[in-house]
């Protein structure tokens, strides 16, 4: 079946019940996205379906068909880069396996509220797991690139 | 085509990153078995550095020019310094901080600075506290800060003889920083006079910068992986595809001790892409194209299970158990005076019983590793902990000298002890597939977030059963001390310098070794055995043992009217540190300030791996359970090497306890893992994060470890806030198992 990412059209070989995250990481080779639970219960494996976040670990294929999805490999754009620039300046990762998905996440969010509160930031990121507990820097790095994109 | 869309699209954005582009051209072409080969013990500079190779590492085949000054740094054409960690970097930081000591006695740019792991050899790369080479128990940098600045000098001091030489002048005159060498004249670049300055003279006695001079070390430098890490880059054993590559996921025994007596395999092997069945000790492992057929495969097999010989009991059942060996004296670990009699002649006796609940790690990156083996060599790619453990035990199997095994170690992600494993639990299963299924293709283990929740190496369970006197004017009269629990170390090879007249030194540790003056102290220790391994948990036995002592200590200066700080002062007279980095953590907390209604304030000071930390936790009462708002925390570590690292790993560790002592729990009936995944297994959330205040002590001390220090005093502090004010003294855990109610 086909499907659309990263802004490509692609043929894929796998079935239609087979999980997104298997065939971007397996069949495409792209590695950004990472299994840490498969049950949509970590958030490491995030993606997007037309731009809205989703669980790419208990997605099948053929429900995405049709929409466009975005792996970390092809985030990009003006929030992407506050966001990735404010997790350098902050030093945010630590294992940095959680983190493609988290600064999926932040992105989500950034576009949705350019001004988060910290409301809104537990409500983003409380599905993301991090076992090295990088929260405190997540959240000062959301804030540093919401200054950054307000300028 | 498109494929080769992405994988421009992978290179274009790690084209920046130092990781993903230097692993992509030195996998192999360096061979530093070739450098201790070559030189035999090789000649060594100061204790620790083994001298460079005779043989210039530019006419090496495939190095590309790379100029190699000793194990630990090389300098490329390009300018880069690559430093080999020999120690994992699971997230800690460590492969920044070795990089660090080295950029400092080289004078290097920081923007040059490359970390890259070392091969597996224990002769050169062995932890100096472990004998092998290995990671653990936060030594990294307290085994490495003399070696790697040695090694960094060393070069540096080739580099200015290669100047000296070339320009014809006394290398007196030569000087060197940031990254370029001169003489006031000339001026060149590291990766200039590489090639020259590799055939140079191994300085024995590289002279070692004076602490007034450092650049590097005591200031913060961004971690040399985070932009690789920012930007997805695959620098994890998951992320890595070779060709050829197959996935097995194995089915293992429900019960801990099964063994697979029959096998249908009928319907794995129907599920497309499955090509292989294979048993193992210990388990059934299906071999796939792909990693999505692996586990579908592994979900259609059909095993039964010889529970013979498996461990059958339950968590209850264990529990009373301990509980009654409690109550039985044990081996005796510490005896000072007559505890029981001062406790008979005493005024007030408090009596605790605590359980600690079986804790899995859960590290994000499920754990992995990869195996081929080709013509009598194998190579591992993994995030190894232990190499050269994981290097014999893979060589065993296979068959083959320990030498023959390759292992490439890879970023992890994450571990708090989990990749570290004294049988490489992991690893021996992936050489055992690889062996059963004769391929000469590399096979790609994955273990799934429910193998690794079930799959035991647990931080064990524990009771406590203590008993303190008190005296009339409130001192401690005698404290009676008993502890269950299983020995981590019994069996393994680190067994011979842990335990030591049948006692486990981790089993105790924070207890028997107390600062605190307790006259008539009994401390007593009944280790046992039960079917799920035991592990080394982010700070090992005191992740139970300073809860132990911290609320105690708590409870006791609450029960005869005294502040918990001023009391725990006065019984650390002659613990400086402790009493140090207690009274700065109580100060930047405002202890003794009013604080909001509803809001508690509770603290626990304690020392693990030679560091010292002290915690002030602010929690409320919400909906039941504990919230903490705020942790000021103060640390002295000696000499702090990157301080926003140590902040970093102290803010990790108390994420990781906080999790742990308010949700994590693993629990068996009759015999079989009740958890599964993190639904049931819970670990800290983003909106349970507290907001965090570390502050380091300034010191010259040598530097000691981070990686674990701050997890111990979490759980104490927040504990005893609880009991402010709730009045609850909780003694089992985790937290979620009790409703707290404000008094």
């Amino acid at each position: 079946m086909k499907l659309s990412i990263n802004g490509r059209d692609i043929e894929v070989a796998a079935d239609p019940d087979t999980p997104l995250l298997w065939v971007v990481r397996d069949e495409l080779g792209l590695t950004g996205a990472k299994f840490g639970c498969g049950q949509a219960l970590c958030g490491a494996c995030t993606m997007y379906a037309d731009d809205t976040p989703i669980r790419a670990c208990v997605t099948p294929i053929e429900s995405v068909a049709g929409q466009k999805i975005t792996t970390p490999e092809g985030l990009e754009g003006r929030i992407a880069e506050a966001v990735r620039a404010a997790w350098e300046k902050h030093d945010v990762a630590q294992c940095g396996y959680c983190q493609p998905g988290q600064i999926m996440a932040a992105v989500a969010l950034l576009n949705g509220k350019p001004v988060p509160t910290d409301a809104d930031i537990d409500e983003a990121m409380t599905g993301n797991l991090c076992r090295c507990a990088t929260y405190g820097r997540i959240r000062t790095a959301i804030l540093t690139a919401s200054e950054t994109l307000k300028g | 085509m498109f494929k080769d869309n992405i994988a421009g699209a992978v290179r274009a954005l790690s084209a920046n990153d130092n990781i993903a582009k230097h692993r992509a051209t030195t996998v192999d072409r360096r061979n530093f078995l070739r450098l201790s080969a070559g030189t035999g013990a090789g000649l060594v500079i100061g204790a620790y550095l083994p001298a460079a190779s005779p043989t210039p590492a530019a006419a090496a085949p495939g190095s590309a020019g790379d100029a190699v000054f000793n194990p630990f740094v090389t300098i490329t054409p390009a300018n880069k310094v690559i430093v080999l960690s020999k120690h994992l970097d699971k997230g800690q930081g460590t492969a920044t901080g070795l990089a660090t000591l080295v950029a400092e006695e080289l004078d290097a740019d920081w923007s040059q600075m490359v970390a890259e792991f070392a091969p597996a050899n224990a002769a050169v790369y062995k932890n100096f506290q472990f004998g092998v080479q290995g990671t653990g128990g936060s030594t990294a940098m307290a085994n490495s800060f003399e070696q790697y600045r040695k090694a960094g000098a060393a070069a540096k001091a080739m580099l200015v003889a290669a100047a000296a030489q070339s320009w014809k002048v006394e290398p007196s005159k030569i000087t060197v920083a940031k990254g370029v060498v001169t003489d006031g004249k000339n001026k060149a670049t590291f990766g200039e006079l590489a090639a020259a300055a590799a055939k140079m003279p191994v300085p024995e006695n590289p002279m070692l910068k004076d602490a007034k001079d450092f650049v590097y070390i005591g200031k913060s430098f961004p971690r040399l992986d985070q932009k690789a890490k920012v930007a997805a880059a695959p620098v994890f054993t998951q992320d890595i595809q070779l060709p050829g590559m197959r996935v097995a996921v194995i089915a293992r025994s429900p019960k801990f001790g099964g063994k697979p007596t029959a096998v249908d395999a009928a319907k794995a092997k129907a599920v497309k892409g499955v090509s292989d069945v294979v048993t193992i000790p210990g388990g059934v492992a299906v071999v796939a194209a792909s990693t999505w057929a692996a586990i579908k495969g592994r979900d259609a097999l059909q095993v039964t299970w010889d529970d013979e010989a498996a461990e059958k009991r339950g968590t209850a059942e264990l529990i009373a158990e301990y509980q009654a060996l409690a109550d039985k004296p044990g081996l005796s670990v510490r005896k000072d005076g007559d505890a029981a009699k001062a406790i008979a002649g005493a005024k007030t006796v408090i009596e605790a019983e605590f359980v600690f609940p079986f804790l899995a790690h859960a590290p994000m990156e499920p754990l992995n590793a990869i195996l081929a083996f080709k013509d009598g060599k194998a190579t591992i790619w993994s995030g190894s902990q232990l190499q050269t453990v994981d290097q014999a035990v893979a060589s065993a199997i296979l068959g083959i000298k320990p030498e023959d095994v390759a292992v490439k170690t890879q970023w992890a992600g994450g571990s708090f002890g989990r990749r570290a494993v004294y049988n490489s639990d992991y690893v021996a299963e992936i050489a055992h597939i690889v062996k059963a299924l004769g391929t000469d293709q590399p096979v790609k283990l994955v273990w799934t977030r429910e193998d690794d929740i079930k799959g035991g190496y647990y931080r064990p369970l524990y009771v406590h059963k203590v008993k303190v006197g008190l005296t009339a004017d409130g001192g401690i009269a005698g404290w009676q001390h008993r502890i269950v629990g299983q020995s981590i170390m019994d069996g393994t090879a680190f067994a011979a310098t842990s335990i030591k007249d049948g006692v486990d030194s981790t089993s105790v540790e924070g207890v028997h070794d107390t600062p605190y003056v307790i006259p008539n102290f009994e401390v007593e220790l009944h280790s046992q055995k039960f079917g799920a391994p035991p592990l080394w948990w982010r700070s090992v036995g005191h992740t139970h043992t300073a809860y132990v002592m911290e609320t105690l200590i708590d409870e006791i200066a609450v029960r005869t009217g005294k502040d918990p700080v001023s009391f725990r002062l006065s019984m650390l007279e002659k613990h400086p540190r402790h009493a140090a980095v207690l009274k700065l953590a109580a100060e930047k907390a405002g202890w003794g300030t009013p604080l909001a209604a509803g809001v508690s304030r509770g603290v626990a000071v304690h020392e693990s791996f030679k560091s010292f930390v002290a915690q002030v936790a602010e929690v409320r009462i919400v909906d039941g359970q504990a919230k903490v708002d705020r942790v000021v925390c103060a640390v002295d570590c000696g000499l702090p090497i990157n301080p926003d690292n140590i902040v970093a790993q102290v803010e990790g560790g108390i994420g990781y306890g906080l999790g742990a002592v308010l949700h994590s729990h693993i629990t068996l009936t009759d015999g079989v893992v009740d958890q599964t995944n993190f639904g049931d297994y819970e670990v800290l959330r983003f909106n349970e994060m507290p907001k965090v205040e570390v502050h380091i002590v300034p010191s010259t001390e040598p530097p000691t470890g981070i990686g674990e220090p701050g997890v111990p005093p979490l759980g104490p502090a927040v504990a005893n806030a609880i009991a402010g004010l709730t009045g609850q003294r909780i003694r089992q855990l985790p937290f979620a198992m009790h409703k707290l109610a404000a008094s």
